[in-house]
């Protein structure tokens, strides 16, 4: 009974984690974007295209590596087409980003069509197009400690690289925004860019830097969808993962380790979620599916207006710099 | 431009100059805002630069800040010819700026703010150290200490101002430019950074102090340069000049600094205010018990640093906020907790309201003259007396009070924005007055307005009062406050610190009391 309950939890956090690195990754670059005052509702485009390319590119070359590559690339040329419209051209930055979001969902189909004629979809990769399941060290030497060895073999080891490059995204991430340099002058060019202007340092730039930093992340993350979580890429398959990244970065406060949490908690829901499908909860019976698979964006709504107490986001956030 | 660089490779005077503007010119579209300023500055002095809002004070600083980029002229610091382009060149070459409006970031500790900028490494650990240390130097020699740890948003705003001008002597500014510094600030603060500058300038540092207001150049500059309309209009030592012949230069024309006040003749209550209190969206008390009265036909002088409940009693008494303790009674009216009122409501029981920002509440910016004209009398015979709007009488109403307040330009078709502040100001005046209102409710009346329609505005206000207008003025500018006021009842937190009768008043006196210090003057 116990070890079954042991087994259920770690399988329910193993999918948490598997299920949540796509968000962690996407709230960093969420964080960096709205942290320099640019609202960043483009994460989801950009994490398509992400998908998108690095299928692709892996399918082509069959090189992982190429595929990463190239899904980095993607999503960082939207984050400057991104940043061409709002920053150079001060435009509005929500609808720069709803734009984004839909050139990314038609263009990954089109271009899908195109060059594999499958209706969107790219061909399935086998394994070594792949990034692979890593076994940790001393996995089989902890096997024969009690309950640290399980959780050890089946939560910590057993992921595919992408997963632990994004949780060290996290520390890196608040690293870079409250101890170094580029963090203090992004954190504050968010607040005042005037402020920032005055001091002789470029608004411009800095904006621009902080949208390509958030674009590798969304590029991380894309090909993590497909070509490490899943194994080939179909169409809309960041399904809304984007915008509950937004939803993270905002819970968290644009802090990083508390996105951190949100993304594990929305994580969490969504594992359970396909999980509880089935069963039978006293009183209330069988959940419908569709409800369950709703359930992070109702409690994204719920939490949202106002349960987590008064948001406060960057005091310059959505307004372009004008001299 | 030959001619320039013959006397300055002969060894003239050029070289004492720790800065010399050459024909400074800069438009913006159709609007020139600097012509051929020269300008000359003495290492080591304040020098002042005196000039309505728009005379092209702030555009100067700006180019010579980097914020803009001048279209002809040059620049020389030290003799040797700079070419400014950004801030970075500016605060390269030893030119630092504290802005009119700060330039820090609130929710950052004062040490972040010091270092953005020049933070000494691409990791914040080792330039915090250093930071740290050259702050303590600098608040030592300077004698402005401030704790680097503290949050920008938790200290007073001559504290602010104070970390401003750390930011820029950090950077090792040789030339310092402030802009309108003490617009925000308590006498007393002012006080303290005169001395602050007095201590700058004995250590070598060399002033540049941007101000409308000539107590300041006449107190702290050695000399001054006065512009109007863009223009340099003459340069003065402030040992050899006064107020007078100042104010002159800057308008143009002669000017009275005050305007003469007959006794007053108070007679019946015009508004009683009653344990007035009020609490803030986050539950502060923003008003707290405040008792006071004002009679017809006197003006009651509100004195407080901005921010210690002048707004929320204003925007009580004007309709737009209700108490939450209290009442106020207006010519006999009872108001408190449970009454409906709004503005509307208020107008129709005689009361006009000048708000203290006129972008925000009196006027609508992108609305043409006429249309501001009327704001708030739509029901009136302003607007043709109609059920709908009559243009044509609109316009007729707008061209006749813009004789009558002389608005300038006389176009009720042009938009508000396109007014400068004093004739914006001059429209909300003329619409607030034009029903003669029994109590008129004025908040800085002459905030970003030059000096001819202060002199204007003033006027119009003791020649209500004659009338027999019950006049609640408030102002952070004490000088206004002196000037006009026949009692004035001083604020600090929301409460009453003292009330005094105007003839007995003196700046010192006030200030003390607006820092929440009640000398125990009676009513």
């Amino acid at each position: 009974m116990m070890i079954d309950f042991l087994f259920q939890t770690l399988w329910a956090l193993d999918a948490t984690l598997r299920v949540a690195t796509p968000l962690m990754l996407c709230a960093m670059a969420g964080i960096f974007s709205e942290r320099s005052g640019i609202v960043d509702i483009s994460l989801e485009g950009k994490l398509l295209s992400g998908a998108f390319v690095a299928a692709t590119i892996a399918s082509l070359t069959g090189s992982v590596w190429l595929g990463l590559m190239g899904a980095i690339c993607a999503s960082v040329m939207m984050s400057l087409l991104h940043g061409f419209a709002c920053i150079t051209h001060r435009g509005d930055q929500v609808v720069s980003g709803v734009a984004i979001n839909f050139l990314a969902s038609g263009l990954t189909v089109i271009l899908g069509i195109a060059i594999f004629k499958r209706g969107g979809q790219t061909p399935t990769l086998s394994s070594g197009e792949r990034f692979r399941p890593i076994e940790l060290w001393f996995v089989d030497a902890l096997d024969n400690v009690p309950v640290i060895g399980t959780i050890y073999r089946e939560l910590i080891s057993g992921h595919s690289l992408l997963v632990y490059v994004a949780l060290l995204c996290v520390p890196i991430a608040s690293f870079i925004l409250y101890k170094s340099r580029f963090g203090l002058r992004l954190r504050a060019v968010g607040e005042s860019p005037i402020a920032v202007d005055s001091a002789g340092v470029s608004v411009t730039w800095l904006r621009y830097r902080a949208l390509i930093v958030g674009g590798v992340f969304c590029g991380i993350a894309g090909a993590y969808l497909s070509i490490s979580h899943g194994a080939n890429f179909v169409r809309e398959m960041s399904a809304g993962k984007g915008y509950i990244a937004l939803a993270a970065v905002i819970f968290g406060n644009w802090r990083p380790i508390r996105a951190f949490w949100a993304c594990l908690m929305f994580g969490f829901l969504d594992a359970i979620t396909s999980r509880l499908q089935d069963i039978d909860l006293p009183l209330i019976g069988e959940v419908p599916a569709q409800l369950m698979s709703a359930l992070p964006y109702i409690m994204t709504i719920i939490l949202l207006s106002g349960f987590i107490g008064r948001p406060s986001p960057p005091s310059a956030i959505g307004v372009p710099y004008k001299k | 431009m030959m001619i320039d660089k013959a006397k300055k490779t002969s060894g003239g005077d050029t070289a004492c100059y720790i800065l010399e503007l050459q024909k400074i010119s800069k438009s913006f579209g159709l609007v020139q805002a600097n012509k051929n300023i020269d300008l000359q500055i003495e290492a080591g002095t304040i020098h002042g630069i005196i000039g309505e809002n728009g005379a092209g004070k702030s555009t100067l600083m700006n180019i010579l800040y980097g914020l803009h980029r001048a279209d002809s002229g040059e620049m020389l610091i030290d003799g040797t010819k700079a070419k400014i382009k950004s801030s970075a060149d500016a605060l390269s070459l030893g030119i630092g700026m504290v802005h009119q409006h700060f330039m820090l970031i609130n929710r950052f500790s004062v040490l972040e703010n010091v270092m953005l900028g020049s933070e000494g490494g691409s990791l914040l650990s080792s330039g915090k150290i250093a930071t740290v240390n050259k702050l303590k130097e600098l608040g030592q020699t300077f004698d402005m200490e401030v704790d680097p740890n503290a949050l920008v948003s938790d200290l007073n705003v001559g504290m602010r101002q104070r970390v401003e001008i750390l930011k820029a002597l950090k950077g090792g500014a040789k030339i310092l430019i402030l802009d309108e510094p003490t617009g925000v600030l308590t006498p007393q603060e002012a006080t303290q950074l005169f001395d602050i500058l007095d201590k700058l300038r004995a250590n070598g540092v060399t002033v540049l102090l941007i101000t409308h207001k000539l107590a300041e150049i006449m107190a702290i500059t050695d000399n001054v340069s006065i512009m109007r309309g863009g223009e340099m209009v003459g340069h003065r030592k402030t040992s050899n000049t006064d107020p007078q012949e100042l104010a002159e230069l800057m308008v143009g024309r002669k000017v009275l600094l005050n305007v003469e006040k007959p006794k007053a003749k108070p007679k019946e209550i015009a508004l009683n205010v009653n344990s007035l209190g009020c609490f803030s969206s986050r539950g502060h008390k923003v008003l707290d018990d405040l008792t006071f009265h004002v009679k017809a036909g006197e003006i009651l002088g509100i004195a407080g640093v901005s921010g210690n409940g002048q707004t929320p009693l204003m925007e009580i008494l004007s309709g737009m906020r209700k108490p939450d303790e209290g009442y106020f009674e207006i010519l006999g009216k009872k108001i408190d907790r449970d009454t409906k009122v709004s503005p509307f409501t208020m107008r129709e029981n005689s009361i006009g309201h000048i708000p203290e920002d006129r972008h925000k509440h009196g006027l609508i910016l992108g609305f043409e003259a006429y249309e501001n004209m009327v704001l708030g009398f739509h029901n009136t015979e302003m607007t043709g007396g109609k059920k709908l709007l009559d243009k044509n009488h609109m316009l007729m109403h707008a061209a006749e009070r813009m004789d009558e307040y002389d608005i300038r330009p006389r176009n009720p078709k042009l938009l508000a924005s396109s007014f400068s502040g004093g004739n914006q100001q001059k429209i909300v005046v003329a619409r607030e007055l034009y029903k003669n209102p029994k109590l008129l409710i004025v908040g800085e009346p002459t905030r970003g307005v030059d000096v001819g329609a202060i002199e204007f505005i003033h006027k119009q206000l003791i020649e209500l009062r004659d009338q027999g207008c019950a006049i609640i003025l408030v102002s952070v500018e004490l000088d206004e406050i002196l000037g006009l006021s026949d009692r004035i009842l001083v604020m600090n937190k929301g409460q009453e610190v003292s009330t005094v009768n105007g003839d007995e008043a003196n700046p010192k006196d006030l200030g003390l009391m607006m820092a929440g210090i009640s000398q125990g003057a009676s009513n």
